[in-house]
Order: C-alpha cells, then sequence, then structure tokens
C-alpha cells in the first residue's frame, strides 16, 4: 500500500466523493460527517510522506503506471521536498475547510462537500505528477469543481465570476497544452525529467517560454491577468475562497517550478526582467489597489496578488542571480523564500478569508463600512484576526515574515532597487491590514449588524485553531521546512543554470 | 468458390437487409397491440449484426466483388460504433415516441437501412459503392427526418435537407464524373478507388481531375456539414425530430469520416497536396464559425448544430494532417464526437415528454435540483464536448492538435486551440442552466422512468467519464485501422 501512497493520496478523496454524495441531501450529517473523515483519513495518510529523505534523490516515492501505450503516456508520480510540503499543506487545509463549512452551507450539503474533495485529489495530483501531460489533466480538471463550486454557492454574481475564472484559465492553459504537444514532437515522451534535459534552440525556447507564462500567471494570478481573483474571491463560498487562496494559487507558482526552470532556463534567464518587473508591479501597485477596496474579500483577494508577487518575484531572481553573478547561494535563498511564502500565504490567505466568512455568517456583508468595534463582541475572534493580521503584514514570528525576508534578503544581492521596491510591501501591507483592523475590530459597535454577532462557537475556534498553528510553527521555527525543500531548491537552482543551447 | 467468399465478406451487410425485409413484414402483420415488441426485435438485429462484424472479420484488408467493397479495420471500428450508436438510439427514443405515437416499423426499417447505408459506404472499394451507400443513407434520412408529418417543422426540415442534399449529392456525382473522364484520359477509364490513386501520374487531363477532386471535395464537406457546407445542420438538427438528430449528429458523421477518407486518402491520395490546404481551410471556416455562431443559440439543438459543425473542423484538423497518425486522431475524434453528441441528446430524449420538447437550453433550468443525476451526465457530456480534462473530449483534441503540429501545421492547431476556448462559453453555459439558475414552472418535471433509457444512458455518460481515463485501448484499435 505505502508503495503506492501517491496514488492513493489522489484518489482517496476523489472516490470518498461518491458515498457523500450518495449520502444525499437527505442526510447533510451523514454527508458532512464522511467528508470530514475523508479528509483527515487523506490527511493522517498524508504524514507519511514526512518519510521523503532531504538527503536522497531528489524525487521520491515513485510510481509509474503505463497509461496509453501506444502514445509514451506513464501515469507517473513522484514527490520531491517541495511537492511534500505543498501536499501536507493541501491536506490539512482540506480539514479546515471542511469544518468551516460545516453548518454554513444549508444548500445540498452533500454536493458541496463532494465537490470540496474531489478538488483536494485534484489538487493533490497536480503536486505529484511528473508526467507533463498527466499534470495538465490535473491542471485542468481542478476548474470543474472550482466552476461549480463558485456557481452554485457563491454570492449574487457568481455566474460572472465563474465563468471568469473558468474562461481566463483555460484560455491560458490551452497554450501551454500545445508548447507541450510541441515539446513531445521533439522528445516522444511527456516525462518531465526527460524533458528537462531536452536541448532547445533559443527560438524554441522563447515561445515554450511564453506558452508556460500565459498559463502559469494566469493562474499565479500576476499583473495583468490578475482581474479574475478579485471576482472569483468576491463571490466563492468561503471554501472556495480558501482553496483558492490556499492552493489553487499556488499551482502556478509550482508549474514555473517544474516547467520554466527546468525546460527553458535559457529564455527564463533572458526574459526574467519582464517578469521580476511584473511582480514588482504586483508588490507596489496591487498593495494601493488593496488599500482602497471598500470589500474585505476583495481586499484580501487583492492582497493575495501582491503576496504572489512575492513568490514570483523570488522565483525569477533566481535567474539574476544565477547567471549574471553566479550567485547561488542568494538564489536558493530567493527560491527558498518562494517557497516558504507560498507555503506561508496558504495559511494566512485561508485564515484571513476564513475569519471573513466568520464574520458573514452572522452579517451577511462584507462592506468594511458595515463593521466596527467586533472585537468588543466577538474577543477571541479578534484575537485570531489580529494575529493572522499581523502575518499578512509579515510580523516576525509569524510566517508571513520568513518568505518576505528571505526574498528581500535575496533581492539585495541582485540590485538593491529590487529590494527597495519590495521592502515597500511592509509599509503598504501594513498599510491595508492595519487599517482593516482598525475598521473593523476597534472602535465602538456602530451598526446594526455588529450588535448580533455571537461569539465564537467551539467549531470556528478550532478551525482556527488549526490556520493558527500552521502560521506559528512556521514563523517561529521554519527549519524543518527549509530542511525538507533543501535538496529540492538545490537541485532546481541547477537545472536553471544549465545552459541548454 | 470466389462468389461464395463474395458473399461472405459482405455477410453483415446481407444480412441485415434480410433481416429489414422481415422487420418490415412483421409489421405488417403485426397486430396494433404487438407492435411495440418491434423495438426489441430491432435492437436484436442491430446487436447480431455487430457480433457478424467482428466475428467475421479478417486480419487483412478483403475486397469482394471485384474490389466494389472492401472490408478493412476502418470499416470494422466504423460498423460496430454505427451498429452500436443506433441501437443506443433505439433505446433512448422509445419513450419520445411511445409518447408522440410515431413508435411503429417505419422508424425501425428506415433506421436500419439508414445504416446499411453508411455500411455500405464505409466499405465501398469504388465510387459506385460510394454513391450507392450514401443515397440509401440520404434516402431513409429524408423520410425519417419527416416522420413526424403532422407537425409544422419536421416537413420543413426535410425539404430543406432533401434540397440541399440533393444538389451537394449532384456536386459529388459531377465531380466523380470528371474524375472517371479524367482516369480515361491516357489511361483505362475506372472508377476503383485504389486504381484511381495513381490518375494523376499518367493522366492527359490533370486539370480535370483537380476540378473532380474540388467537386468531390464539397460533397464531402456538405456530408461533414463543416463550414461553408453547412448551412443545412442547423435548421435540420432543430426541425427533425430529436432522435432522429441524434442519429444524424452521431451516426451520420462516422460515416462521412469513411466516406472522406475512402475518397480523400485511398481514391485521391496522390493529390495530397492539393486537398491539404483546402482541409486545412475548411477546417478553419468551421471553426470558427461554429463555435462564435453557437454562443448566440438559444435552442440546444441548434447550439448543438453549431458544436457540430465545429467538431467536424476538429475531425478535420486530423484528416488534414494526412498522415496514419492524423487520420487515427480524427477517426478517434469522430467516435468521440459521436459518443458525446449521443449522450447529450440522450438527456433532451430522456426530459422530454408528451407535449413538452425539452429543446431550450433554458428548459434544464435547475436540472441539479429536479434530477441530480440526468444533470451529471449532461455535465460531463458538455465538459467532455468543451475539451476539459479529464473527460474523453478533451484526448482527442490533444490527439488532432498533435497530429496537426506533426504535420508542420502549428497554425493550424493554434486555430484549434483558439477555437477550443472561444467555445467553452457555451457549454459552460448549459452548466450554469443546470446548476446555478433555480427551476422555473413548466421546466422539466421529472425524468422518463423508462428502465432501460435510464441505464444505457447513465453508461453512455459514464463512458464519457471512463474512456477519458483510460483511452489507450480505443486508440490502439484506431491506429491498427490506418496501420500505425
Amino acid at each position: 500500500m505505502f508503495n503506492h501512497i501517491l496514488s492513493l493520496l489522489i484518489w482517496l478523496p476523489i472516490v470518498g466523493a461518491i458515498p457523500v454524495l450518495l449520502a444525499g441531501s437527505a442526510r447533510p450529517m451523514l454527508a458532512r460527517s464522511l467528508a470530514l473523515l475523508i479528509t483527515i483519513v487523506t490527511f493522517v495518510a498524508s504524514l507519511w510522506l514526512l518519510r521523503y529523505d532531504p538527503n536522497g534523490p531528489v524525487m521520491q516515492l515513485a510510481e509509474t503506471h503505463v497509461w496509453i501505450a501506444t502514445w509514451g503516456v506513464h501515469f507517473t508520480l513522484a514527490v520531491d521536498g517541495i511537492s511534500v510540503a505543498l501536499i501536507l499543506m493541501t491536506t490539512f487545509v482540506g480539514i479546515l475547510v471542511i469544518g468551516g463549512a460545516w453548518k454554513v452551507i444549508q444548500n445540498r450539503p452533500h454536493q458541496y462537500m463532494a465537490c470540496m474533495l474531489v478538488l483536494e485529489g485534484l489538487l493533490i495530483g497536480v503536486f505529484c505528477a511528473t508526467d507533463a501531460l498527466v499534470f495538465y489533466a490535473f491542471f485542468e480538471a481542478v476548474l470543474i469543481p472550482m466552476y461549480i463550486l463558485i456557481g452554485m454557492w457563491g454570492g449574487p454574481r457568481r455566474v460572472y465570476a465563474t465563468l471568469k475564472l473558468f474562461i481566463y484559465t483555460f484560455t491560458g492553459s490551452v497554450f501551454m497544452l500545445i508548447a507541450l504537444l510541441y515539446l513531445y514532437q521533439k522528445a516522444h515522451t511527456f516525462d518531465l525529467a526527460t524533458l528537462a534535459a531536452l536541448p532547445l534552440t533559443m527560438k524554441e525556447q522563447t515561445w515554450l517560454f511564453f506558452g508556460f507564462l500565459i498559463a502559469f500567471a494566469i493562474k499565479v494570478p500576476m499583473v495583468p491577468v490578475h482581474t479574475w481573483l478579485p471576482d472569483a474571491h468576491v463571490e466563492a463560498p468561503t471554501g472556495g475562497s480558501v482553496w483558492l487562496a490556499a492552493v489553487m494559487l499556488k499551482i502556478g507558482t509550482y508549474g514555473m517550478l517544474r516547467f520554466i526552470l527546468p525546460i527553458t532556463p535559457d529564455a527564463g534567464a533572458h526574459f526574467a526582467w519582464i517578469v521580476i518587473v511584473l511582480s514588482l508591479v504586483a508588490i507596489v501597485y496591487i498593495g494601493y489597489v488593496a488599500l482602497v477596496q471598500p470589500d474585505m474579500k476583495k481586499l484580501v483577494a487583492y492582497s493575495s496578488v501582491a503576496h504572489m508577487g512575492f513568490v514570483t518575484l523570488g522565483i525569477f531572481m533566481a535567474f539574476m542571480l544565477v547567471r549574471d553573478s553566479g550567485n547561488i547561494e542568494m538564489a536558493s535563498l530567493g527560491l527558498q523564500g518562494a517557497l516558504v511564502q507560498m507555503i506561508s500565504h496558504g495559511f494566512v490567505a485561508g485564515a484571513m478569508f476564513t475569519c471573513i466568512g466568520v464574520m458573514y455568517d452572522r452579517t451577511h456583508t462584507r462592506q468594511i463600512s458595515d463593521y466596527g468595534g467586533v472585537i468588543n463582541m466577538m474577543p477571541w475572534f479578534g484575537f485570531f484576526y489580529v494575529l493572522f493580521a499581523m502575518a499578512n503584514t509579515g510580523l516576525p514570528g509569524t510566517s508571513g515574515f520568513v518568505g518576505e525576508f528571505m526574498v528581500i534578503l535575496a533581492s539585495f544581492s541582485a540590485s538593491p532597487w529590487i529590494a527597495i521596491f519590495c521592502a515597500f510591501t511592509l509599509i503598504i501591507g501594513a498599510g491595508y491590514t492595519l487599517w482593516l483592523v482598525k475598521r473593523v475590530l476597534w472602535g465602538p459597535v456602530t451598526t446594526e449588524h455588529v450588535k448580533h454577532m455571537s461569539p465564537l462557537n467551539g467549531r470556528e475556534t478550532w478551525v482556527l485553531v488549526g490556520f493558527a498553528v500552521g502560521v506559528l510553527a512556521i514563523g517561529v521555527w521554519p527549519q524543518p521546512l527549509v530542511h525538507l525543500m533543501d535538496s529540492s531548491v538545490a537541485h532546481l537552482v541547477q537545472q536553471l543554470a544549465v545552459h541548454k543551447i | 468458390m470466389p462468389i461464395l467468399n463474395d458473399i461472405l465478406t459482405l455477410l453483415p451487410e446481407l444480412y441485415l437487409v434480410v433481416a429489414v425485409c422481415l422487420i418490415l413484414l412483421l409489421d405488417a402483420f403485426m397486430k396494433p397491440a404487438q407492435r411495440p415488441q418491434l423495438h426489441w426485435i430491432a435492437i436484436v438485429v442491430l446487436l447480431v449484426a455487430i457480433y457478424l462484424v467482428i466475428a467475421g472479420q479478417p486480419d487483412q484488408s478483403v475486397t469482394a466483388f471485384n474490389g466494389m467493397f472492401v472490408r478493412d479495420h476502418l470499416a470494422e471500428i466504423l460498423k460496430v460504433f454505427a451498429l452500436g450508436i443506433t441501437a443506443t438510439v433505439f433505446v433512448y427514443a422509445r419513450p419520445y415516441l411511445i409518447d408522440r405515437g410515431m413508435l411503429g416499423g417505419e422508424f425501425y426499417t428506415l433506421m436500419i437501412f439508414a445504416v446499411l447505408g453508411v455500411m455500405v459506404m464505409v466499405s465501398a472499394g469504388n465510387l459506385v459503392t460510394v454513391y450507392l451507400g450514401l443515397a440509401l443513407l440520404s434516402l431513409s434520412s429524408y423520410a425519417l427526418v419527416a416522420l413526424n408529418r403532422d407537425a409544422k417543422l419536421p416537413p420543413e426540415a426535410a425539404i430543406k435537407y432533401f434540397v440541399l442534399s440533393a444538389l451537394a449529392s449532384g456536386m459529388l456525382l459531377y465531380g466523380m464524373s470528371m474524375v472517371y473522364g479524367a482516369s480515361g484520359m491516357g489511361g483505362t477509364p475506372t472508377l476503383d478507388l485504389a486504381q484511381l490513386h495513381n490518375v494523376m501520374a499518367y493522366t492527359t487531363a490533370p486539370k480535370l481531375l483537380l476540378f473532380g477532386l474540388i467537386f468531390m471535395l464539397v460533397g464531402i464537406g456538405f456530408e461533414l456539414g463543416v463550414a461553408p457546407f453547412h448551412m443545412w445542420l442547423p435548421d435540420v438538427y432543430h426541425g427533425a425530430p430529436t432522435p432522429m438528430t441524434t442519429f444524424i449528429a452521431a451516426v451520420s458523421k462516422l460515416a462521412a469520416f469513411g466516406l472522406a477518407w475512402r475518397l480523400l486518402e485511398t481514391g485521391m491520395g496522390d493529390l495530397t497536396r492539393y486537398w491539404q490546404p483546402m482541409l486545412a481551410a475548411l477546417a478553419t471556416a468551421s471553426l470558427m464559425i461554429g463555435n462564435l455562431v453557437a454562443i448566440v443559440q438559444t435552442n440546444f439543438k441548434r447550439m448543438m448544430a453549431y458544436s457540430t459543425i465545429s467538431h467536424m473542423g476538429y475531425v478535420l484538423l486530423g484528416l488534414s494532417a494526412a498522415t496514419p497518425e492524423g487520420y487515427a486522431a480524427g477517426l478517434f475524434y469522430v467516435i468521440t464526437y459521436a459518443l458525446m453528441g449521443l449522450a447529450a441528446f440522450g438527456v433532451m430524449l430522456a426530459l422530454t415528454r408528451a407535449g413538452f420538447e425539452c429543446e431550450e437550453i433554458t428548459d434544464f433550468k435547475g436540472l441539479n435540483q429536479k434530477a441530480p443525476w440526468t444533470a451529471f451526465l449532461m455535465l460531463l457530456a458538455m465538459f467532455s464536448l468543451a475539451g476539459v480534462p479529464p473527460l474523453f473530449g478533451f484526448w482527442a483534441k490533444v490527439l488532432v492538435l498533435e497530429a496537426a503540429i506533426h504535420a508542420n501545421m502549428l497554425w493550424l492547431a493554434i486555430v484549434g486551440i483558439v477555437a477550443a476556448f472561444i467555445g467553452l462559453y457555451y457549454y459552460l453555459y448549459v452548466i450554469k442552466v443546470m446548476y446555478f439558475d433555480e427551476p422555473d414552472e413548466g421546466t422539466v418535471v421529472a425524468v422518463k422512468a423508462d428502465l432501460s433509457l435510464r441505464v444505457v444512458l447513465s453508461v453512455n455518460g459514464l463512458a464519457l467519464l471512463a474512456l477519458g481515463l483510460y483511452w489507450g485501448p480505443l486508440l490502439g484499435w484506431c491506429q491498427r485501422a490506418f496501420g500505425v
């Protein structure tokens, strides 16, 4: 069984969705309990991945099944340290999402839970596929449950938002498909390790690079193709937002690590400045955009774009550092920072959206102006909210600090200018987050909405504690996480240093 | 006994002729109360025909009656799917026909004659056989479209179909006559497809041959329903009774693929460099027109018609690669499309009841609340048509795109990709209506209780998922047909 742990992790939630669906709308409690049970079992099973040996070979726990023999497509799965970290985060968040949506979703909860489970399985699949076609299938299939999730349980403009999300991301991905088919012509395989070793001319790499970049930039999302994200977040139900922010955005940056860095290193190095500029725009400009949002979810959505800017910055700065100055140490630091930021953002953004969900369930409004003095009614909630807000601003001791600090440190070696723009985020981020806290939590109770807010119940508390554990653990003691990903990052740096021409 | 061998080669077709005549007789002599039994008899007849096709399949390509008739793997695949899909259409159609008082021998005999036409057409080794099969298919189809003769739309649709189809057949015949003429200039005139392959090498009238090719291409384009020869499709889809629409959408397209391959590759394979760009142009036009016009449709059948047009564009993507891999991809695609269309129309037929034609897209409003399983099957069909992994339709798209890139037509693959995301919208819209909208008064109340329909429809829908997860064997079968 443990030879097939990765297959198990993918299929357990997906197949588990069937009994949840069969429980039907007549027995919502049964559906919920089953869903929770399945996510917990998945999480426990995923702990087996901690056996990953950071000193061993890069890819471990590999499985290969012949899938389409005539086409040379193999259903291959394997994990490196990066995948392990992301999968653990996914299975952990999976439990919290089910817990968060326990009572909130009253309309056909069995279908909601089933969607969640399918989504979880597909996301795990994205993180452990080592065949490009398998990766692509999971990468795209994620859209199906997400489409249903936002469209069925979302807000008033849900149809617009969900169609936008689907069409936007699908449009980007199909260019990647063309790139993959082109690579298949050259290599007659979709195996990522073989593709990484494939020599390609600069012209080919350039086209492939942009094919991949469009697909992943939309998923991340990067400026200027980020506009689907605020819409999707605002309209999505809380659980959908949490999945979206915590895990789905990561598959974009994860794809960059798996495709752009190893397959098109030369084009990547040549065009890294584009991505770096766009990342800085995301960090600075989108930060300002977040500042003026009247809607809490939109504010956090924009702050997500800004934070993901750090991730893309860290990834592409590695090109500059390795190629221009040969500074491998700093390049590794930048990549490490980007990865820690990915995990950290998963917890922080997930927690922020859960907090907003908790308030929304009581008041049915997301407008900041409808709040004020929430701390008077919900003191414990205030505690958690402030904690996550601090993590969002990057306060030392929380997970938000570690990644951002590493990226800024690395960017100093690349260019002080990048570091200066980067560091701006600490100010702007503090600006929009603290101002949000001030307007929502502090002060006297001013509005009718807040007067009727009840304190946190046990279930909500547990969910928030879960997020808080993640945020603090990474913030206080990031070493295990960094160690887990160390050899994988070193391998990535090697890959992007190779001249393929 | 060469004649006996010839007859054995033709056994499935001959059997079907005999069986359909018997059904005709049975229908005439049966008591009216027993006529519904014809349904089961007709299905058994088709299943036996499938058995005969598979059981008697020779390993190598075999010809009969001096090359008039070819029995090879391509013919086998197309026949098996045509017969199987027709049997499925019978299952889907039964409640519809009962509700409208149309259940009777004429439907079953005409359908079986039509599928017989398909079988002859995809096995044609000679221009005459091609036309024979086509005529049998077309004549039966006209009658079937007009079967519900008291309603308003079907006769109109039938007349449109008849007039345009007659024109297209005329073009095809005209083209064939030119090719025949060209083959006689500088050599012995021939109608045999395999011999026509070399005509370009010796004919003294190459221009005549090319004109013949172009005229034949018009006929092929019409049968496939690719732009700009697509105008009949929306009206016929809309006007025909839904079971007939299903048949035209699924089985006729299989036949059209067989026709296209026999004429273009077997017959005109030497002229690849001439017809390749023409097919590429037709593919581009179909992909764009089909997908763009489908967006504004409000009638589900019309939307599916335009969707068919775009999907036939993808089939042409595979054909225009003009390599065995490309043909295999095209064949794979056309089978995929047939199964997807079958599932989508099957859901429509399951929701239609006496006095209510489920055919506007808004008729699906809130389907998930009333019939979650049926809505789920439709969801699978729509995502599959849209080409979202891991469903069946996605892999078909990957295969034809790969074939196009392989044939150095990257631009055509990019057109295909652009069309894919234009087309995404209207499939997603159907899902939106089913899942995100609240049901209205007057929309679907319940799903047909007909057990056989529900079971077969479920199998059909889940096959789109199952084949999407494991499409290797089918691809292998398609590739064997072209010796990949």
